[in-house]
């Protein structure tokens, strides 16, 4: 079977991508990633403000990653990565898009759903007492995530989490979160 | 107490903490992996120092970027420094942000909202 994930992304990437990334997603490849976007913006002499915006996000959307992945399925393409990811950083009009890609087990897939929704429907003010609630009361889990990072995505970003779960067979599918990061919040 | 002096790295932040002085210091960027491994040796230092502290402590916090697992360490930095502040000794936060980072002033607010000590925000102007 040829699964092609980056085949699936919805509305594809219009070749301003200035990183495209698939495979482990470990402390190093969070490193090079980090740098080599913080020296894009510099580059390109993107305001301070945004450049920091999609900082803090990328570092979110990857540290999901290390820390939330559920293993590749069996007959996947690449086994060879313990925590398989996919990230894109577009560059778009007013500012980046971020895509993750990961495998979600189908019995993980309702509760990730639910989060998400849960974000989206809230308002601004909202998000920023659902942040502030996790903070004080929720422990850092056993896989070291603090459970605050799609709430401060969606708070820093003030977009809406775009995302979609592509079946990849009974058991697993690809889950896809569309980050768009603008300017003027 | 051993003061602790911690030298940065791009994912960790620099750490001054010196109990003669009473002076804390948290600066640069906190977005590693495992920042529970980063913080604890701070906490726990934090708890030997509750026990006698001076009587003014002063803590600043200069940090560019961190990241949510940072965000509930730090949480558990300023519950001790609470403590201390409960216990009838002066506490005082100065929380910085560079001037267009909005963010970073709001997650001090988040802060000053959850911990009962005096907090300071101050806007670094380049």
């Amino acid at each position: 079977m040829s699964f092609k994930i980056e085949n699936y992304i919805s509305n594809q990437p219009s070749g301003n991508v200035i990183l495209f990334y698939k495979g482990n997603v470990d402390s190093d490849v969070i490193n090079n990633v980090l740098d080599t976007v913080e020296e894009k913006m510099v580059e390109v002499n993107e305001q301070s403000k945004l450049r920091k915006k999609v900082y803090n996000v990328l570092v979110e959307s990857l540290q999901n990653l290390y820390h939330h992945v559920d293993r590749v399925p069996e007959d996947f393409e690449d086994q060879t990565a313990e925590r398989y990811g996919l990230l894109v950083v577009e560059k778009v009009e007013g500012g980046y898009r971020i895509i993750t890609g990961n495998f979600v087990h189908a019995e993980n897939i309702e509760k990730l759903e639910e989060k998400i929704k849960r974000i989206n429907r809230s308002s601004h003010e909202e998000i920023k007492e659902l942040y502030k609630f996790i903070l004080n009361h929720q422990r850092i889990s056993a896989k070291g995530g603090g459970g605050l990072g799609l709430v401060d995505i969606a708070r820093k970003t003030g977009n809406k989490l775009e995302y979609e779960f592509r079946k990849y067979n009974d058991k697993y599918s690809f889950f896809y979160l569309d980050i768009l990061v603008t300017e003027d919040i | 107490m051993e003061p602790i002096i911690i030298e940065g790295t791009p994912k960790t932040p620099t750490v001054k903490f010196d109990s003669a002085e009473g002076v804390f210091e948290i600066k640069g960027r906190s977005i590693p992996e495992n920042s529970v491994e980063f913080y604890k040796p701070l906490v726990d230092w934090l708890d030997s120092y509750k026990e006698a502290p001076l009587i003014k402590t002063v803590v600043n916090i200069r940090l560019e970027y961190f990241n949510t697992s940072s965000s509930k360490c730090i949480l558990d930095v300023f519950k001790k420094l609470e403590a201390i502040h409960k216990a009838k000794n002066e506490v005082e936060v100065n929380w910085y942000y560079e001037e267009d980072d909005e963010d970073m002033l709001e997650a001090g607010e988040d802060y000053e909202s959850i911990i009962r000590v005096p907090f300071k925000m101050i806007e670094i102007v380049e």
